[in-house]
């Protein structure tokens, strides 16, 4: 019984420790200065921490990993590219940015949710194909729409043709505004006290939301659509909720970020970010079913750790700095996949166990 | 009242009509012949646009007829086509560095791939077999970590072709590279038709033809129907003695083939390889295309692949040309992903998927 | 002076489109009454139930005929939900439990102690907090009212089945308006021990003014813990009697009595030749199907003869087809004329000349979305050759569409199955016609032995005369064996030679079909 559990321990955790020779492997290799890597975490972890802790929410709800995160980071770009345009700077920028992001998100949450209800049981490719959907919708309103429709004044963010934005939008005035509200030092290493409240301060609200009545439906839906239903929970509304708080999350998260790299890339931005943020995620700890705060910061930690050292360890080894670059897009689909697999062959797995049981019993029963 | 009757037939038969086609067809298809008319008026030259659908449905046929075999065993849209895309790649690359040129070098980039597309696909298909209900999700991924792993394959495998590796380092392969003197129009041009601006690759139209023939051969064999019923009810395919894990296998080996015998065709229109991310999203396009055409996510016919590889590159060939010529604006690249997206997620959202 | 009862039910009738499952139903229960209900399956136990609980295919299936009062107030429930509030609550013989929740959790689920917060006056009081210590004291509490002590924190997913079913009875009381509890074969998945402690708890909510409905096969339980016996028969109560006042074999009787004329239904002369020999021999047979678990069936098939399995449902006699045709995990030895027979590989046993016709018609018998040709071909295709065409020395089998059409237009023909014609997709013919289509299939297979499963389930009577029509034919003019699988004994006794009744898993006997009802009636019991 014991032996069972250490192994399923290990199982569960094979990811993050593999995660954890990797980056033992390269951390010397790629010869980076431990203050350097150390503060390269805390950036990266004030950085994204917002944008991963959205995910947490539909996992709950057993929508798995929520691809269509996305929706919501290009809500908050609309957010942020509108806030430049009309020259409002800093702090006050970026929560008028949050402001306005907020309801494009919920509406995008909003169709998110009601299409993931009517693809039950394959949430995941469908909220991946969502986010490219509503990809090309983005970018018919900021590349044709934004200009001759919605009001765009300066020249600095527009294309040179008269509409559309430009690739690549500066958010100088707002730059780590956030990160260096409350400047700390410690040993060298900067420490962006104010995102970290922020990120704190959502921490303490999915910790609490798990404990109210919608936290609770949101993990019986989650378990077993049926039984809630039979119960008298609303599912399909459970399930838009919990896509439309994500979505929510995800583009003010995705402010957040933007503020610490101080610019858009316009068109590519968030196109990524749905795939390094649950790659992180997994990297963690976490499953398709099954995630925590913990999972978060683990994940933050051990992700970009590679994704720092990486490169220079590919450098260093082979001479290229391609490789190492490939090496780590790679891991992260890899690590995906691989949680995928898991997942599935888990679920096929906790099935034939059952059957096996059922079996034994009868053998048993048989020699009577 | 008859006559009251005779209309409401009609009604219905219309509605039927839509029902059967989808209402997003329908769209697509009226947007298509919209196009075409106007073309015309707005100064496009009809003849280069035809030929252009063609060119293009010549280069992405057989890319699009992949996706049959896994929809009729019920494995769902191959989302891993790359993964077959990169077993061409490998047979491409592999025939230019072992100094094949011309035409033969097609034949030789076919025969040097299959093996690796034979490999990848049992791999691929074995592991399909292990996480049954989960396919398209995961086939996605397997398609992004295949092409990630050999971007890395790319650099670090031991090409010297001058014509291939960068010419400062000498090693590693270029993203782009040119096919001229190998095996570029090497299809297209046999018994090329030209009249005026039209022109016509007949050579690789027959080629689609020859494959999809066999396509078509192979459902009506009895594998190609136990492959059928393993998709439409795989209890009902077991109880009926099918080993069903094997049958999933084969449709996946068939569609991680013509995928790699697909892009050797793409490029010899094309006349370039790409390498690195280039297969990232080309399960995308082909994907949609088969929706387009009217197929479901698990059923699927020869049509289904003719019809949506001329409606899905007819809309992607001719909307910028109209649209640049009739309001100055660029709007393709944005129309056919919210096309091929929205169709692809209309496949997934339709309730009626099957009895399964 | 007598109080007014709880629950009336008057003159209850229902039928599912034209098909008649209750007539004039009658039934009082009055505070803290304990009823038996039995009778075999399909009796209308269930029918009875669901349309007191107001559950929704009731209603889809267009509603009942008479009244149901409660407290002497008529009442109409759209949904369980009404039924909950006014009172009555159900357990179901599937767990409605969420798997990852505790104990507690579950009895309350969405029922849970809330405490109000700023944001739940704000924005909506979803957003209420739970109060766990408020909720273990209710669970704690329905646990306690219960009597059967269980673990209020433990998991779903790590109790026994046992302590689940008792979680299921524990939510039920910890409503504070239940007055009528149903329970629904609830003993089956319990322990001895537990039945036993499950009928000190009825007993206990019983005093507590509590009306139970007690739904079970195992009479003993009735006989020891309820104040009334109800039977039902064919969908009409055929016997209501105080339970002191009766014993178990009083009660099988009524349950499987037949009026004397349809007991006595002569089977029809027939000429046949019979054979001693045995041409199928099962030994030790177990078959993981769930819900039909098969243990240690020993069973022996003459040659020629149709052969009935029959009991109760659940008790195991769908297993053993299905175990021995490999569709679901078995073990065992299976012999057929001598040689014995790999299991866990339907191809085996198809190659060896079986042929099943599987119960789950919609799931595992047809493919829906082909047509009716592929569905009669397909088998006899794959796996005897047949309708092929081969070229290139048999390189290549090509499927030969002609002649597919012609066997399936001989089948349509012979089973007169009604159809468009034979392109018509498999999943727009009806039930009946859909059954004539798998036996079809079968037929195509020219077996040597033909497990047929519940051949008439969910079809009707004209339909279900020729289907056994055409079984009869079959093992008549082919010279098939033929083994049948059906809850209906009448159907089993009109058709068969022998009936093997299963019982707990287990052969609990073979009766020749000319037994009396009563008989069977008590192998039906014997191992529940």
């Amino acid at each position: 019984m014991k032996k069972t559990s250490i192994r399923d321990l290990v199982t569960r955790f094979s990811v993050p420790l593999m995660f954890v020779l990797i980056c033992a492997v390269c951390a010397p290799i790629s010869g980076l200065s431990p203050t350097y890597l150390i503060n390269e975490i805390v950036t990266r972890m004030g950085r994204n921490a917002f944008l991963i802790l959205s995910l947490l929410i539909p996992i709950m709800a057993g929508m798995g990993l929520n691809f269509s995160m996305t929706l919501g980071a290009m809500a908050g770009e609309i957010g942020l590219i509108l806030v430049c345009d009309w020259q409002i700077v800093g702090i006050p920028g970026m929560i008028l940015a949050m402001i306005i992001s907020v309801p494009i998100s919920a509406l995008l949450g909003l169709f998110c949710g009601k299409v993931l209800n009517m693809a039950k049981g394959r949430e995941m490719i469908t909220s991946y194909i969502i986010s490219f959907f509503i990809n090309g919708i983005y970018q018919l309103v900021v590349l044709y729409m934004m200009g001759p429709i919605i009001p765009i004044k300066h020249g600095s963010i527009k294309l040179p043709r008269g509409y559309g934005i430009r690739n690549t939008v500066s958010l100088l005035s707002m730059r780590q505004k956030l990160d260096n509200l409350i400047p700390l030092n410690i040993a060298g290493i900067k420490i962006p006290v104010a995102t970290f409240i922020v990120v704190f301060i959502l921490c303490i609200v999915i910790v609490r939301f798990r404990k109210t009545k919608l936290g609770q439906d949101m993990r019986a839906v989650g378990q077993d659509m049926e039984v809630a239903r039979d119960a008298g929970i609303d599912v399909e509304r459970t399930r838009i909720i919990s896509m439309i708080l994500s979505t929510v999350f995800a583009g003010i998260g995705m402010i957040i970020y933007l503020q610490n790299m101080g610019n858009i890339a316009t068109y590519s931005s968030h196109s990524q970010i749905g795939m390094f943020c649950i790659a992180a995620l997994l990297v963690g700890g976490a499953s398709v079913d099954k995630a925590s705060i913990g999972n978060v910061f683990l994940g933050i930690i051990l992700f970009h750790t590679m994704f720092i050292v990486a490169p220079k360890a590919g450098t260093v080894i082979t001479g290229d700095s391609m490789i190492g670059e490939y090496f780590r897009v790679f891991v992260s689909y890899a690590v995906i996949t691989v949680a995928l697999i898991m997942y599935e062959t888990g679920k096929r797995r906790a099935k034939s166990r059952e059957g096996q049981m059922l079996a034994q019993q009868q053998e048993v029963s048989d020699e009577d | 009242m008859s006559e009251q009757t005779q209309s409401i037939t009609i009604k219905e038969r219309v509605q039927n009509f839509i029902e059967d086609f989808g209402l997003p067809r329908l769209i697509i298809t009226g947007f298509l012949i919209l196009l075409l008319i106007i073309a015309p008026f707005v100064g496009a030259d009809l003849p280069t646009q035809i030929s252009n659908i063609i060119n293009r449905f010549s280069w992405n046929g057989i890319l699009v007829l992949a996706m049959v075999p896994m929809v009729h065993s019920g494995c769902g849209l191959n989302f891993g086509l790359p993964l077959g895309i990169i077993s061409g790649l490998l047979g491409a690359t592999l025939s230019i560095e072992l100094g094949f040129t011309g035409p033969f070098s097609f034949v030789m980039a076919a025969l040097l791939a299959t093996p690796f597309a034979l490999v990848f696909g049992s791999v691929y298909g074995w592991l399909l077999n292990k996480i049954k209900g989960g396919e398209m999700m995961i086939a996605t991924y397997v398609g992004f970590s295949s092409v990630s792993l050999m971007c890395m394959m790319w650099l670090l495998l031991p090409y010297h072709s001058p014509n291939m590796v960068w010419g400062m380092a000498g090693k590693g392969l270029r993203t782009t590279i040119s096919l001229e003197g190998y095996y570029t129009q090497a299809l297209a041009n046999i018994l090329q038709i030209n009249i005026g601006n039209l022109s016509i690759p007949t050579g690789a139209i027959l080629f689609f033809a020859i494959l999809a023939f066999a396509m078509w051969a192979f459902l009506h064999t009895k594998t190609g129907t136990a492959m059928t019923a393993v998709g439409s009810n795989p209890d009902f395919a077991r109880s009926a003695g099918i080993n069903v894990d094997r049958i999933r296998l084969i449709s996946v080996v068939m569609s991680t083939w013509l995928a790699a015998i697909g892009i050797l065709v793409y490029e010899q229109g094309f006349g370039f390889v790409q390498l690195y991310m280039a297969p990232f999203y080309m399960a995308l396009p082909a994907v949609s295309a088969i929706l387009i055409g009217g197929a479901t996510v698990n059923k699927a016919t020869i049509t289904n692949v003719i019809v949506g590889t001329i409606l899905f590159q007819g809309i992607v060939t001719m909307t910028p040309t109209v649209m640049n010529n009739m309001i100055h604006l660029d709007m393709s690249e944005v129309i056919r992903i919210v096309v091929s997206n929205g169709m692809i997620l209309y496949a997934l959202t339709r309730k009626t998927e099957g009895t399964k | 002076m007598e109080k007014a009862p709880l629950l009336e039910m008057k003159n209850i009738k229902k039928d599912f489109f034209g098909n008649q499952v209750l007539s004039d139903i009658n039934l009082t229960l009055h505070e803290g009454e304990v009823v038996g209900l039995v009778g075999e399956n399909g009796a209308g136990k269930s029918t009875l139930m669901k349309i007191l609980f107001g559950a929704d295919v009731i209603r889809e299936t267009g509603g009942y005929g008479g009244d149901i009062l409660i407290n002497s107030k008529k009442v109409d429930f759209q949904s369980p939900f009404d039924a909950i509030a006014a009172g009555i609550g159900m357990v179901h013989q599937e767990f409605s439990l969420i798997p990852g929740f505790s104990a507690t959790e579950n009895i309350l689920l969405n029922r849970e102690d809330k405490r109000t917060s700023v944001l739940s006056k704000i924005v909506s009081d979803r957003m209420d907090i739970l109060d766990r210590n408020k909720m273990d004291d209710n669970a704690q509490e329905a646990i306690q009212k219960m009597g059967v002590n269980i673990d209020r924190n433990m998991k779903i997913n790590n109790m026994p089945v046992g302590h689940r079913q008792f979680t299921e009875i524990a939510r039920e009381l910890s409503k504070e308006q239940l007055k009528l509890l149903i329970l629904d074969e609830p003993t089956a998945v319990l322990t001895e021990k537990e039945a036993e402690a499950l009928l000190e708890s009825i007993r206990g909510m019983s005093k507590r003014g509590i009306a139970v409905i007690f739904i079970t096969h195992r009479l003993n339980e009735i006989l020891a813990v309820c104040d009334k016996v109800v039977t039902m028969r064919d969908g009409y109560v055929v016997n209501e009697s105080p339970a002191k006042d009766t014993s178990v074999k009083e009660i099988t009787q009524w349950m499987v009595g037949r009026s004397v004329s349809a007991a006595a239904a002569p089977k029809e002369q027939d000429d046949r030749v019979r054979s001693d020999k045995t041409i199928l021999s099962v030994r030790k047979l177990w078959v993981d199907m769930p819900g039909e678990t098969v243990r240690n069936v020993d069973l022996d098939v003459k040659e020629g003869e149709i052969l009935g399995i029959g009991g109760l449902a659940g008790q195991g006699k769908l297993g053993i087809p299905n175990g021995i045709m490999g569709l679901y995990q078995a073990g065992g030895e299976v012999e057929f004329g001598g040689e014995s027979i790999a299991l866990n590989n339907p191809r085996k046993c198809l190659d060896e000349g079986f042929a099943f016709v599987s119960e789950d018609r919609r799931g595992v018998g047809l493919l829906l979305d082909e047509s009716l040709e592929w569905n009669v071909s397909f088998p006899a295709m794959q796996i005897q050759n047949k309708y092929l065409k081969t070229y290139l020395g048999g390189l290549i089998k090509w499927r030969d569409d002609a002649t597919i059409k012609e066997v399936t237009d001989r089948y349509i023909d012979e089973l007169k199955i009604k159809c468009r014609d034979s392109k018509q997709k498999a999943k727009e013919l009806s039930g009946g016609n859909q059954q004539k289509v798998c036996l079809a299939k079968a037929f195509a297979l020219e077996p040597k032995l033909l497990f047929v499963s519940e051949p008439t389930r969910g079809i009707d009577v004209g339909a279900k005369a020729l289907v056994l029509e055409a079984l009869k034919k079959f093992n008549r003019e082919k010279k098939v064996t033929i083994v049948m699988v059906s809850s209906e004994l009448e159907e089993l006794r009109q058709t068969c030679d022998r009936i093997a009744i299963v019982s707990g898993g287990k052969v609990a006997g073979i009766l020749p079909a000319a037994e009396s009802s009563e008989k069977f009636g008590e192998l039906m019991l014997k191992n529940c």
